[in-house]
């Protein structure tokens, strides 16, 4: 049984969406891979934002 | 309007909705019809890994409708196509979640369907020359 982290299973999602995210939104290889980045980017970023959020909130 | 690259490479014969059902049955093989090696070769690899990944924490396949929110789930799952059927098959998944990366696998199948579904209508546009 695998089981990751929270913070692997978020990167590992991440990963793949922006991989179809990449390649079904934008027509050429170039900009396929810099939307794949920045989808990848904004998943993984939003995630430690709204984490640090929830965790200064909490306090 | 078929594109011009597709005319080239002979691949706007035939019925129009093919690489729609075949991305949808299997993950990149409309993208593989279109002869879009590298894209197919992608598709392919995310879908069947987040699947697979899926299932290694012990995700849930579902496989009635009891409630909407299963209903939505079934609806996510039968994106991956003959996956799901394959693992409906075979027994894979677990009947009930019952640890936290488990509900992350149950997500990571719906979402795998989800992008599959994506994927396919990807392939149809570049079959129909909408995308090039």
């Amino acid at each position: 049984m695998f089981r990751p982290s929270h913070f692997t299973a978020l990167v590992l999602f991440a990963l793949f969406a922006s991989v179809i995210f990449g390649i079904t939104m934008r027509e050429t290889p170039r900009r396929m891979v810099r939307y794949g980045v920045y989808c990848f980017s904004l998943f993984v970023g939003s995630a430690i934002v709204l984490s640090w959020l929830m965790y200064l909130i909490a306090r | 309007m078929a594109s011009v690259e597709n005319k080239v490479a002979g691949v706007d014969k035939g019925f129009v909705y093919l690489p729609l059902i075949a991305g949808w049955l299997v993950p990149g093989a409309g993208h593989f019809l279109l002869r879009k090696w590298g894209r197919g070769a992608l598709v392919s690899l995310s879908i069947v890994c987040m699947f697979g990944l899926g299932l290694a924490m012990q995700g849930k396949i579902y496989s009635g409708a009891h409630d909407v929110l299963e209903m939505l789930g079934l609806v996510g799952d039968l994106g991956n196509g003959l996956l799901f059927f394959l693992g409906r098959a075979m027994g894979l998944g677990a009947d009930q979640v019952q640890v936290t990366t488990a509900d992350y696998g149950t997500r990571f199948i719906v979402v795998a369907g989800l992008l599959n579904v994506i994927s396919a209508v990807d392939a149809h546009n570049l079959r129909t020359g909408r995308k090039l």
